[in-house]
């Protein structure tokens, strides 16, 4: 009997703690959420209350006057293109590294490995010479590119471990059969490697989508910001504006949470995956 | 192998190392030179060569007070990770690891502040901590008590901290879980009756079992605390107050696109390379030397 209770004392303290931890986690954008229906100056007067006067004002101000879709617009295809640049790149350069033996492989290999000391700030200065010797600062593509590039490495690892670890039979069948390597490629390696090339997707889009400090170097000009840039403006800016700044972190939770709510397996085992492989 | 023919494998391999030459190795080995040099613009201009100046930048880095005030920051910063992020993560985890019902609903939660862009996060903060009716001071407020100035140079750095301490709670804490499902139920039985107490089993049979998951959430979370940049710029930018609360990453930034002074930007750079290096160097020496 004494030990039963002590358990279910034990439970609940638990419990108590646990859900005190997710409170700390829900609560803040419970509480950005409902402050973004009320005028700035309901926020500072009562902003735990339900809104007493509830107005789309912010929403209404951050799409006119903040062009938060073009953000958007500029954000996804910035996102996008390295996700897909980096699937791409990383599954062919694991399968060569891993389908073929050459001189030099070794140090191929070495080069992956070691770029993964290298922090975006090392690199950044005189890509940012580059970017503007080309005359691409301002474009979604002076992002994309050294984006592509730091992502790769750790992709290249997470294909590496999964293509070395699938037998060979299917490809050799197929290639008997006179296929040739890129039909093989495109065929029989990129289907079977959806699992890990959906990991990959996911945290170079992730990774992509919410870094400010490469667009905010790369994309100066107000009318090109994604949205990172536009919210840290915004913020700097418009700092006494309660409600707009409620409104445009809730622009920017709402979506990622609804994509979280569906995907939210693959999105923690894609964030951790790194981590995990050790 | 398999393929006879071995041109494809440069169409293969080819773009991935074309990416990381033109991105990574050659802006590192650039970055270097440029730190022994005085540019007096970003792109070379002609008669307006970059000068080399040796090791002046590298003496100006040990006398610069802010370098100084960045360093133990940083410093700081990965001490606090190990202990709130790592440690609270390794709490809970092995709380939720001790229930029955609800234990995904507590890991979409947690996990949830980690998918959020910490720019996002730090204009939700900013929110809470303003003096003029802010979240914390109207809490206050409602208890009668005076408002607090939550960014004075007192506390700023810790209150920049809280957030983004607080955001990856939930990613240790994922990691941690996985790791603990791996440990099979029968030694907790076998604990149990011999009658060691759930707590003691965290001690003698959790923590020992976990020592290599822990050891690669503090890498992690160490390597991790060197690159923080976008939250504290966000929420108190250009180190305010008074520089106070810079941290390497913002620092470099300062320095090199605030006051455009690229060379010593590219050093500052350089030592965040070093003190990362040196630091997962002497993580997995202590790692070893304890087996």
């Amino acid at each position: 009997m004494r030990t039963q209770k002590k358990i279910k004392i034990g439970t609940i303290l638990i419990y108590v703690v646990l859900i005190m931890w997710a409170i700390t986690t829900i609560f803040p954008f419970l509480w950005v959420f409902n402050n973004s229906f009320k005028p700035s100056s309901e926020v500072i007067r009562s902003s735990f209350s339900l809104p007493q006067e509830f107005t789309w004002m912010n929403y209404s101000n951050a799409f006119s006057k903040q062009n938060i879709l073009m953000a958007y617009r500029n954000s996804l295809l910035i996102s996008g293109t390295v996700t897909i640049g980096v699937m791409l790149f990383a599954s062919m350069m694991a399968f060569g590294l891993t389908r073929y033996r050459f001189k030099g492989k070794g140090i191929v290999q070495m080069m992956i490995s070691a770029s993964l000391m290298f922090p975006v700030f090392s690199t950044i200065i005189p890509v940012f010479r580059m970017m503007s010797e080309w005359g691409l600062l301002n474009k979604n593509v002076a992002v994309i590119l050294p984006q592509i590039a730091g992502n790769l490495s750790f992709a290249t690892i997470v294909m590496i471990g999964f293509l070395a670890s699938i037998p060979l039979e299917m490809e050799e069948a197929a290639y008997m059969e006179g296929a040739n390597v890129f039909q093989v490629f495109a065929k029989i390696i990129v289907p079977l490697c959806k699992a890990s090339l959906s990991t990959v997707a996911i945290f170079s889009f992730l990774w992509s989508y919410n870094d400010l400090f490469v667009q905010k170097i790369m994309i100066r000009d107000r009318t090109k910001y994604p949205i990172s840039s536009l919210l840290e403006e915004i913020s700097s800016k418009y700092g006494t504006d309660f409600g707009l700044m409620a409104a445009a972190v809730t622009l920017i939770v709402v979506p990622v949470l609804i994509v979280y709510i569906f995907l939210q397996k693959n999105i923690i085992k894609g964030l951790t995956a790194g981590a995990v492989k050790g | 192998m398999l393929y006879k023919k071995k041109w494809p494998l440069l169409i293969f391999v080819l773009p991935g190392i074309l990416f990381m030459l033109i991105f990574l190795y050659i802006p590192f080995i650039e970055n270097i030179k440029n730190s022994f040099y005085d540019m007096t613009s970003i792109v070379s201009m002609p008669g307006l060569e970059p000068k080399y100046i040796g090791i002046d930048n590298y003496k100006t880095l040990f006398t610069d007070p802010k370098v100084k005030i960045a360093i133990l920051n940083s410093l700081k910063m990965m001490v606090l990770t190990v202990v709130f992020e790592v440690g609270l993560g390794f709490i809970l985890a092995v709380l939720v690891s001790n229930i029955k019902r609800g234990a995904q609903i507590f890991r979409t939660v947690y996990f949830f502040p980690v998918v959020i862009s910490a720019t996002a996060l730090g204009l939700l903060f900013k929110l809470f901590y303003n003096y003029n009716g802010g979240m914390l001071n109207q809490l206050l407020a409602s208890f009668g008590k005076e408002p607090v100035n939550w960014l004075k140079p007192e506390l700023a750095f810790i209150m920049v901290c809280i957030p983004t301490l607080w955001s990856y709670v939930g990613f240790y804490f994922v990691i941690m879980l996985t790791g603990l499902s791996d440990i099979s139920d029968d030694i907790y039985e076998a604990a149990d009756i011999d009658g060691c107490s759930k707590f003691k089993q965290v001690f003698y049979i959790t923590l020992p079992m976990m020592k290599t998951v822990i050891c690669t959430c503090i890498t992690l979370a160490l390597t991790g605390a060197l690159k923080v940049f976008d939250l504290p710029w966000v929420m108190v930018p250009k180190g305010a107050p008074q520089g106070l609360t810079h941290f390497l990453g913002t620092y470099m930034y300062q320095s090199t696109f605030g006051v455009n002074n690229f060379d010593y930007g590219s050093t500052i750079a350089i030592m965040i390379v070093v003190l990362g290096v040196v630091v997962s160097k002497v993580v997995n020496l202590m790692i070893k030397e304890r087996d």
